[in-house]
């Protein structure tokens, strides 16, 4: 049931690296991470890689196995051809530390440009009361783990790195459309989304959601139905009326 | 020598799990500029693994529920060995510490009028765990990380900078602790990914560190689980209590072997989840121990109402508290009874349509569907025992979360007391949510009342950098990575879920023996990033602690929650009152000695009925039970 296996794993730091041929042995029922600890732990304790709970909660583990990016947690070995060599690589779209590390710091820096919650004015702890099925919509989102495998893949800022000041990703789409569709959220986030954090540069190919290790449905669920509130909002006669009689400035300028 | 960065806050706190991101908050309310230090990312810790829920009273869901009920249960829990302050404080806050992460967005399941929804759990006599599906840890650590996200937002409209009172270090490892004149003065560590020295001055330290799992085999923990807290509290000179008391979750995954240890959540049992053996047997109710005869159920029938009438029936035995599933478990493989890959099967393809499964239980199905090819919704769980939590932990003081190092304070699951010999499920979250707030608001009084701040001693910061870098210069010995795998063969094989006297004598000289290769551990390669390093400086904290854990073992000859003596079978009520206090002696070894426990305010154990009592106390401890002195003559 054990088998030798090919592995070539990227190794080196933000100046230089090169993929490195390794054979390592794999037995029945293991992940790509379980291999990768092999390696650790036999033939090069100091290749770096990032992982905590390795059951697929906690999002550290996320790498490019022969160029898909997924979780080296939960990616069965069972799922490649026993001859065939398997490539592991870093995420590419985030500056490489060093191996299968990279600093993602564009995500945390993004997620604080997001504003937070906005409690609903008068309603003391204890007293929200929402129906399930109004907390299930940002719920769904809320099963993000933040393994930035939507980020790494999404072709806004894969190979741009100059979208990247003006584009929040998908994850932090997501982010605003969850709040925004949070029953008791007191905020209107919608001409943010256009205006500050890109929403307009998605063109909804999809990526995102194929490669979530959560299945969330990104771009069906929160960045379309986000991107029409938005439309909603800014054709709104009434709103457009209100703004101009009131000189009201949008909730969140 | 390389310089050493430095900074300076009021509060650091180590860990950014629940318990030590619900202190930085805490203590960023209070006024004081807080550093939350993070051997991972943000968001990664291991609170994230929690699954079930977190219990509170708030009674939405069965109205006759309240602190007292508990309050009650936890004792039970514990076996009535907890620091029932703490489990006072616990039980009265837990609904006000939930209540007010929705505030900060936290989105639980709801109930039909629209409140937080609560589940059943072992060892909790009403529905108590606000829970979202089963991952009501990520909606935890989420919804707190969100929080702190608030409060640089608001620091960046007022100084324009979003780390000016509050600052997350990521994949940061702090070594050492720093004292000046007997308070704490600092910490040193450092950078994961330069392996670059950090040094921070500061007079408060929050230790919210965590377990210990790594120091075992089969463990539900992520690696981060080494212990830090609970040794660099020993090596700060404060004491660690309970460290014997080890909670063996009873469900974990079994097969195939890479994902041995994963949780598999009680929420399965909790909704309905049944446990069998080989011959298709509910085989718990063989295992109902005496204290708990009243509440559970004798016969299948029963069991079955109690789901939908629970004021009328007792609760099914495969929810007694986690430490009597995880031996009846454990007793059933022994005999021969178990699965084919040597657990025993938990169903709920028969009790549940596939529909309520997939909405009720995601992650469950996910898990098994993706990592074991089974399907959960057709076919039974093959599961077993793993390590899962630690009760014992830095000794503190209840109200404040302080240690007796003053500047030092614990919170979460590195404080010891709150859980006793056991604690139910459920109880973690609250755990750290409560106290996570106290040892912030203790830390920022402290600083208050604080004259002149302590300053860090040069010589002490060298002294970490050279113990840090040890590892590099030694010749000749091991890798950490091998050491590490003896470590916890030894503790999984001679300290685990069933431990003889021999068998923990036996460990301590193998740990003995560990300690020299320790020493010697050698690591390749450069300070980047490098994981074999990073172990490397792990395992000494793994050894202190697995030093008390063997020794606390051996002491305690009775067999009480999380630590069962195969050779002292029974529960032992003059144990029941007796401490065992650990603290360090030099570098990597321990010292112990006996402690009585604070005798339980008269209003609270006459929460409890007498009858109930006299299976845990001695006669002459109920003297001042509200019975009186008709409780005394039956006991003589």
């Amino acid at each position: 049931m054990s088998y030798i296996a090919h592995f070539r794993v990227w190794r080196g730091d933000s100046n230089k690296g090169e993929l490195v041929d390794y054979n390592v042995e794999v037995n029945e029922g293991e992940v790509v991470l379980d291999v990768i600890h092999r390696l650790q732990q036999t033939q090069t304790g100091d290749l770096a890689v990032r992982w905590n709970c390795k059951a697929g909660k906690c999002g550290s583990c996320g790498a490019e196995i022969n160029g898909r990016p997924r979780l080296m947690c939960m990616t069965r070995m069972s799922i490649f051809d026993k001859s065939e060599a398997l490539t592991v690589t870093p995420m590419r779209t985030f500056p490489v530390i060093r191996d299968l590390v990279t600093d993602v710091e564009f995500n945390y820096q993004k997620a604080r440009e997001i504003p937070a919650f906005a409690p609903p004015a008068g309603v003391a702890p204890g007293e929200y009361r929402m129906e399930q099925v109004d907390v299930e919509r940002s719920q769904e989102f809320r099963k993000c783990i933040e393994c930035y495998l939507c980020q790494n893949v999404c072709h806004v800022v894969r190979d741009h790195e100059e979208n990247k000041p003006a584009f929040a990703g998908p994850r932090f789409l997501m982010r605003i459309a969850e709040l925004d569709m949070h029953p008791l959220d007191a905020a209107d986030r919608k001409r943010a989304a256009q205006e500050e954090h890109g929403l307009g540069y998605c063109n909804i190919t999809k990526c995102c959601t194929e490669v979530c290790p959560e299945h969330i449905k990104i771009t069906d669920n929160a960045l379309i139905p986000l991107k029409e509130r938005v439309v909603d909002r800014k054709y709104d006669p009434l709103v457009w009326l209100g703004s101009k009689i009131f000189k009201r400035t949008p909730a969140n300028a | 020598m390389s310089e050493i960065e430095r900074h300076s806050y009021d509060v650091v706190v180590i860990g950014a799990g629940g318990a030590g991101l619900r202190a930085a908050i805490e203590a960023r309310a209070r006024g004081k500029r807080t550093a939350i230090i993070s051997k991972s990312l943000l968001g990664k810790a291991h609170t994230v693994m929690a699954e079930g829920g977190c219990a509170a009273s708030m009674g939405n869901v069965n109205s006759n529920d309240n602190w007292m009920v508990h309050f009650r249960d936890t004792m039970r829990g514990g076996k009535f060995f907890n620091n029932w302050r703490m489990a006072e404080l616990h039980a009265k806050e837990a609904p006000d510490r939930v209540w007010e992460l929705e505030t900060y967005g936290a989105l639980f399941d709801r109930t039909k009028d629209g409140k937080i929804s609560q589940r059943n759990f072992g060892g909790h006599t009403y529905p108590r765990l606000a829970h979202v599906g089963d991952r009501t840890g990520l909606e935890l650590i989420r919804t707190l990380q969100q929080k702190i996200v608030s409060l640089q937002q608001e620091d960046f409209k007022a100084t324009g900078d979003y780390e000016s009172n509050i600052k997350v270090f990521h994949e940061c490892t702090i070594t050492d602790l720093l004292k000046t004149d007997g308070v704490i003065s600092g910490a040193f560590g450092y950078w994961r990914g330069t392996g670059g020295f950090i040094l921070f001055e500061a007079p408060a330290v929050v230790l919210a560190t965590g377990g210990i799992g790594k120091l075992f085999k089969t463990t539900t923990n992520s690696w981060e689980y080494t212990g830090d807290g609970h040794a660099l509290a020993l090596r700060a000179g404060a004491t660690l209590i309970n460290m014997e008391f080890i909670q063996f979750h009873p469900t974990a995954m079994v097969w195939p072997p890479s994902v041995k240890g994963i949780l598999v959540t009680e929420s399965v049992r909790g909704d309905g989840g049944v446990l069998t053996n080989s011959e298709g047997k509910r085989f718990m109710f063989d295992y109902i121990p005496d204290v708990f005869k009243e509440q559970y159920a004798t016969t299948a029938e029963e069991s079955d109402r109690w789901y939908t009438d629970p004021d009328n029936n007792r609760r099914p035995p495969e929810l007694l508290p986690r430490d009597e599933v995880a031996r009846a478990i454990n007793s059933e493989v022994k005999a021969g009874r178990g699965s084919p890959h040597g657990g025993v099967f938990l169903d709920v393809s028969s009790r549940m349509p596939a529909e309520v499964i997939l909405k009720k239980l995601p992650s469950m199905y996910h898990q098994f569907k993706v990592l074991a090819d089974v399907d959960i919704t057709k076919e039974p769980m093959q599961v077993g025992p793993t390590c899962h939590y630690v009760m014992g932990g830095v000794e503190v003081e209840p109200d404040t979360a302080s240690s007796n190092i003053s500047g030092l304070f614990a919170a979460g699951e590195v404080a010891g007391g709150m859980h006793g010999s056991n604690r139910l499920g459920g109880n973690s979250l609250s755990d750290l949510l409560v106290f996570g707030r106290r040892a912030g608001l203790g830390a920022a009084n402290y600083v208050d009342g604080l004259g002149a701040r302590p300053a860090v001693n040069e010589a002490d910061a060298r002294a970490a950098e050279t113990r840090a870098l040890l590892p590099f210069k030694n010749e000749g010995g091991e890798n950490a990575y091998t050491v590490h795998l003896e470590l916890q063969q030894t503790m999984n094989d001679l300290v685990g879920i069933i431990r003889k006297g021999e068998e923990i004598e036996l460990a301590l000289k193998k740990l003995e023996d560990l300690a020299i290769r320790t020493r010697q551990v050698v690591v390749e390669g450069h300070r980047e990033f490098n994981p074999g390093w990073h172990l490397a400086l792990d395992l000494r904290n793994m050894l202190l602690v697995s030093m008390c854990v063997a020794k606390a073992a051996l002491e305690r000859v009775e067999s009480r929650g999380g630590h069962t003596r195969d050779d002292y079978p029974v529960m032992d009520s003059d144990w029941r009152h007796v401490l065992l206090v650990l603290s360090a002696r030099g570098e990597d070894d321990v010292r112990l000695r006996r402690q009585e426990q604070v005798p339980m305010r008269p209003d609270l154990l006459d929460l409890f009925e007498l009858d109930e009592l006299k299976k845990y106390y001695t006669g002459e401890e109920l003297g001042g039970h509200r019975a009186g002195t008709a409780g005394e003559s039956d006991t003589a």
